[in-house]
């Protein structure tokens, strides 16, 4: 039979001979993911042994992780005692993939999961978390659910009722020019397909802009499938997933590359030349309002933030640094910089820049979410404009209903930055 | 309340309240954004079992489950174009009466009734050829909303058998419940 990756991947982990999109399976689950979360993840696990009789336990500890990011350090006693709940619950368990507030192995979840090689091509993996679908970048099945799912697949080590999703082919072609890259090239492709454009379905990502790409691209391209509504984005497994694998996450083992068949059918293929694409901006309040950087230069912005687990990384810090370096943040405007993990921080550290950011005027935070979801650092004001390299930019994100979030990429932050409003990197010398 | 299209999961249960985990917390954050209408809520000047008529793709963004709970306190039913999967997911997880009618229109203060099979199906937002395949014939009968201020009858997308099971079963907890006992035992 003929088969997209998705449609192998779960035809595998169900113990089936093979799955066509629109079958309902129960996959196991190779890696099972929360954040914070996992404190109601706990209640209703032990909602589900109530009255059972069994020991509560869950069903294989070494293929659970959970990852403190959301509110590093915690910003109130209600989410410390929640944490406090969480690291109990660990220790009991014996859940070793768990990394905790320290600036050894902390950082965003998804970060640390291909940072630490708890993925791998071919493996379903869940999170309680929607931007999961990030770690289709390995050529993993990763898609988003919620705490009472997740409290099943603890409990079962499977995914319960899971619809195998039609698959939308999507194809990059060409040669990014100077300071365009993976968010650019996202953006256009959720202004094209809408917010809505891949509900239900996943997006294979195809074509020789894909195989240049570093896994650090890929994921940026994954991480925001979510906001075109997709269940996942992936990449197929190829020579660089298994680069990335032994050389950055210090993976020792086989690794088996599961690839679609040459002709797969897909619902629907679309095909993107990105040599001529300019930088793209979502503006408010929805991602899939998306414009090229010349329709808005000059919107003056208040806050500018890079970092997420879209573009956190170490290459977006060094593009950032790379266009700030010796020169200042306008006055006007305030820059914050949050890198995705503590090893991201640390390499940036040894790197030189953080020193080179920090030095035009950035405020390095902490790894972590940071002020991505508007509960922790750098809430808006009333009325105020961001711009930021994260993944949404829905009516209150930062936290202030009455302000307004541009996305972009970190070249677009770090030029504009020095504009104290919305510029073109290109240009930015 | 009426609700236009791509309403997140931001605006219906706000990050900032994402520290409230409990169903039995959640319901005072809902649309706490939208002043006027937490304030009905709270005071109870919305009565249990109406209906929020909202557009495509209601409940995008994040996955938590904090904005289901939340409506759910409150005893709402949720009519939409189309639903989110994960929103959708979680809803019929947790038994939040969600239906997905393509076609459905209405102001705010109409009538509407909702006519459905057996329990309350929620029914899949996707309307691909491959979904359809999946639902249950018992259900697929009968489904649809009427509204009754403007006369307006719309056809409801049935849910496909799978999800009605868990619905059926009183939501995933039960469901999962279930299933553990009959797991094999392991020595
Ligand atoms: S950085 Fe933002 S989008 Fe990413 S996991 Fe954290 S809160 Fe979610």
């Amino acid at each position: 039979m003929i088969r997209t990756v998705v449609e192998k991947i779960l035809a595998r982990a169900s113990g089936r001979s093979g799955v066509t999109a629109g079958d309902v399976v129960e996959p196991r689950v190779d890696l099972a993911m929360s954040h914070e979360n996992a404190a109601l993840v706990i209640h209703q696990f032990s909602e589900i042994y109530r009255g059972t009789g069994l020991d509560m336990r869950v069903w294989d500890p070494s293929r659970i992780t959970i990852i403190f990011d959301h509110r590093t350090p915690a910003e109130s006693a209600k989410t410390a005692t929640n944490q406090k709940k969480v690291r109990a619950f660990v220790g009991e368990q014996r859940i070793d993939k768990f990394h905790d507030i320290r600036g050894d192995r902390g950082g965003i979840c998804h970060q640390i999961l291909p940072e630490y090689g708890y993925v791998r091509p071919g493996q379903v993996v869940v999170g309680t978390d929607s931007h999961t679908t990030t770690h289709g970048a390995l050529g993993a099945f990763a898609f988003g659910i919620g705490a009472t799912e997740m409290a099943a697949v603890w409990a079962l080590g499977t995914a319960l009722n899971v619809e195998v999703p039609g698959t939308i082919k999507v194809i990059l072609r060409g040669r990014f020019a100077a300071r365009v890259c993976a968010k650019d090239a996202i953006l256009h492709l959720i202004g094209q397909i809408s917010a809505e454009g891949a509900n239900f379905r996943v997006i294979e990502f195809h074509g020789d802009a894909v195989d240049r790409m570093p896994t650090s691209g890929r994921l940026v391209l994954c991480n925001m499938a979510m906001e075109a509504g997709a269940t996942s984005g992936i990449v197929p497994a190829d020579e660089e997933t298994r680069r990335y694998l032994r050389e950055e996450a210090g993976v020792s083992d086989d690794i088996e590359c599961v690839r679609p068949d040459e002709d797969a059918s897909y619902e629907r293929s679309i095909e993107i030349d990105v040599s001529d694409l300019s930088p793209q901006i979502a503006c408010p309040h929805r991602v899939d309002n998306v414009k090229s950087v010349d329709a808005v230069e000059g919107v003056k912005v208040d806050q500018i933030v890079i970092g997420s687990c879209t573009n956190g990384r170490l290459d977006d810090l060094a593009i950032a640094a790379g266009i700030l370096r010796g020169r200042k943040v306008a006055a006007s405007t305030r820059l914050l910089v949050f890198p995705a993990s503590w090893r991201v921080y640390q390499a940036a550290l040894k790197e030189g820049y953080l020193s080179d950011l920090a030095e035009s005027g950035a405020t390095i935070l902490n790894a972590g979410c940071g002020c991505c979801l508007g509960v922790h650092q750098g809430a808006l004001g009333d009325g105020e404009v961001a711009l930021s390299t994260t993944n949404r930019n829905f009516q209150g994100r930062m936290g202030n209903p009455d302000s307004e979030v541009y996305l972009c990429s970190p070249a677009v932050a770090a030029a504009s930055a020095i504009a104290g409003a919305i510029a073109d990197p290109r240009k930015a010398g | 309340m009426k609700l236009g299209d791509d309403v997140s999961t931001d605006i219906i249960y706000p990050g900032r309240f994402m520290a409230t985990v409990l169903p039995a917390e959640t319901p005072r954050h809902a649309f706490a954004d939208i002043p006027q209408f937490n304030s009905r809520l709270l005071k109870k000047e919305i009565a249990p079992g109406s209906v929020i008529v909202a557009g495509k793709n209601f409940g995008c963004g994040s996955s938590r489950e904090q904005a289901v709970s939340a409506l759910k306190g409150h005893e709402l039913v949720v009519a939409a174009k189309s639903f989110a999967r994960i929103f959708l997911q979680n809803a019929v997880n947790l038994g939040l009466k969600t239906v997905a009618c393509p076609g459905i229109e209405a102001s705010e203060g109409d009538e509407v009734e909702l006519t459905v099979g057996q329990g309350c199906p929620v029914p899949n937002a996707s309307d691909s050829e491959n979904s359809r395949r999946e639902f249950s014939p018992v259900r697929v009968g009968g489904g649809h909303v009427i509204n009754h201020s403007t006369g307006g009858r719309f056809d409801l997308i049935p849910l496909p058998r799978p999800r009605q099971e868990i619905m059926d079963a009183g939501g995933l907890i039960p469901y999962a419940r279930v299933r553990l006992l009959k797991r094999p035992k392991i020595i």
